[in-house]
């Protein structure tokens, strides 16, 4: 089982702006902070930095989804690298880490800064900036299937998913609100995390339907913010600071129909197929992984990563996280332990690497899980985009 | 207070692929594109079969009959004046289940709306296309 590229790869430092819901810096200057902050954690300098790569790379549009790409950041670090790239056509938001495993085993590079950053909360104070239809433009690409029916957001699109997911899985909305209840929790304990009050299961009853079945509550906050990770060659990750985390699998398959109507599975999405990837790649099961970091876009996805995953039974989720216990802290398998992007902002898959390694180096605090956590599962995204990685702490 | 008037719908870009899809209901009929060798319905349409391989794949009229795979009752209000609540869903075939069509569904009251309740397309005219909508069956004149 050492055959497999990633496993030659370590994530040897990790860093994050300051994240709210409405900054007082660029989208530019959060991402210097992140970055620079990962650079100093791993106990490297910007001179070592050969390598870039973010998902999806900059989007020069009012939405704040993607501000800051590849370009933006190396001129303002003055990087000098042998290989970057940013681009969205990947397996989700960890596409940007697969590429940079690839780029390393390829001999291209040795250190390469990760990084994703977010400015949609500023950007929704001024507009309906993240709209995705645009008054008077005839659409097109993928979502121009669902342009006349007055689809604004992912959110109306993702809600067609998670009606067919409740109807098959009969999951009920108190068993669905043990999810954001644990994670604003944890978020109570994470000082860096945008929304901090606990909630309460008549909380996330009263909170507003938005699209049947989806709450305000079960969607993830729109925030400014940047994480950036450092992921390195097996080699040098051993002679930096931290102790490597390894990547010891990665998931990256596109075996569905990769689309947002024609999705081969609906109510599980493109997931199955890329965990099973992952766990082919790795000697280690469900059953040894300590925490899960798993996407939040929606709550509905983190229900999707518990089965997909095979810490539960398809459909089993329901039971898995009823009452909340076996997600919480102190459970059995720890989810989004930071918050995650229901409560933490939407870092869009890159908060949770942030909380995977901040808590495998024993960085939680008062958040942090008991019992020295070593393997963690994280993933990706919704819909016909899915990537994970299973993380070991050496 | 007047009640500001429903949004425009946005209208899909135009291509040579999937042109009859978003006109033919000017001739009131739904048009899949489907293979000439095999009959597998290849939807969004290009003309290349994936199940054959061949080339010989054209749009042709379907029944506009289906079944609601998944569907959702949209509360928000996005946008001033857009009418809530309303059903967005995803429409499969009778003619090829994996043929799945976006639409609202209309002429019945949302609460009523129901996974593989059949349906039957009508169109409305906007600008050069006629966009496809679904009604429960029953409904249908």
């Amino acid at each position: 089982m050492t055959a497999y590229a990633e496993k030659n790869t370590a994530i040897t430092g990790v860093g994050m702006s300051e994240v709210s819901r409405g900054a007082t810096k660029s989208a530019l200057a959060l991402t210097v902070d992140a970055a620079m902050a990962a650079i100093r954690d791993a106990g490297l300098t910007r001179a070592e930095i050969d390598g870039i790569a973010t998902w999806p790379g900059e989007q020069a549009n009012a939405s704040g989804f993607s501000a800051v790409g590849c370009a933006a950041l190396q001129d303002a670090l003055r990087l000098k690298v042998g290989w970057y790239a940013g681009g969205g056509e990947a397996p989700g938001q960890y596409g940007a880490v697969f590429n940079a495993v690839g780029a390393i085993t390829a001999g291209l590079c040795r250190n390469v800064l990760i990084f994703r950053t977010m400015y949609e909360a500023t950007a929704r104070k001024t507009a309906f900036a993240n709209s995705l239809l645009k008054s008077g433009e005839r659409q097109s690409g993928p979502f121009a299937w669902y342009a006349p029916y007055y689809t604004y957001a992912a959110s109306l699109q993702q809600a067609l998913f998670f009606n067919l997911y409740v109807h098959k899985s009969g999951i009920r909305p108190e068993q669905v609100a043990q999810v954001p209840i644990n994670q604003r929790r944890n978020a109570g304990l994470n000082p860096n995390a945008v929304y901090r009050t606990p909630i309460t299961l008549e909380d996330y009853l009263a909170s507003p339907l938005i699209a049947t079945p989806l709450r305000l509550y079960d969607c993830d906050v729109p925030c400014d913010g940047a994480v950036a990770i450092i992921v390195s060659r097996m080699d040098v990750a051993r002679t930096l600071r931290n102790p490597p985390v390894r990547i010891e699998a990665i998931g990256s398959s596109m075996q569905y129909r990769n689309s947002w109507t024609q999705l081969d599975a609906l109510d599980t999405q493109a997931q199955p197929k890329v965990a099973e990837m992952m766990w082919s790649r790795t000697d280690l099961k469900p059953a040894d992984v300590d925490i899960a970091q798993l996407y939040d876009g929606f709550t509905y996805h983190t229900l999707n990563w518990l089965e997909n995953f095979g810490f539960c039974e398809r459909y089993g989720a329901k039971d898995f996280i009823e009452g909340g216990r076996r997600i919480a802290l102190e459970g059995e398998l720890p989810v989004n332990t930071g918050g995650g992007a229901l409560s933490g902002g939407r870092l869009h898959a890159y908060g949770a690497v942030h909380e995977a390694c901040s808590q495998l180096w024993g960085r939680g605090g008062t958040r942090q899980v008991k019992g020295d956590p070593q393997v963690c599962a994280t993933s990706t995204a919704g819909g016909p985009l899915a990537g994970a990685m299973l993380l070991v702490r050496d | 207070m007047d009640t500001p008037p429903a949004p425009a719908r946005t209208l899909p870009a135009i291509d040579k692929d999937n042109c009859a899809y978003w006109t033919g209901g000017e001739h009131g009929r739904l048009m899949i594109c489907r293979c000439g060798q095999c009959g597998y319905y290849v939807h969004p349409p290009v003309p290349f079969c994936p199940q054959c391989e061949s080339s010989d794949v054209a749009p042709e009229p379907v029944s506009g009959r289906g079944r609601i795979a998944s569907f959702t009752v949209n509360h928000k209000i996005w946008v001033p004046g857009l009418p809530t609540p309303s059903v967005l869903a995803l429409v499969a075939l009778d003619e090829q289940d994996d043929v799945r069509l976006v639409c609202n569904i209309t002429h019945c009251n949302p609460d009523a709306v129901r996974f593989d309740m059949p349906v039957v397309v009508w169109f409305e005219h906007h600008e050069d296309l006629w966009v496809p909508f679904f009604r429960p069956v029953e409904q249908a004149a």
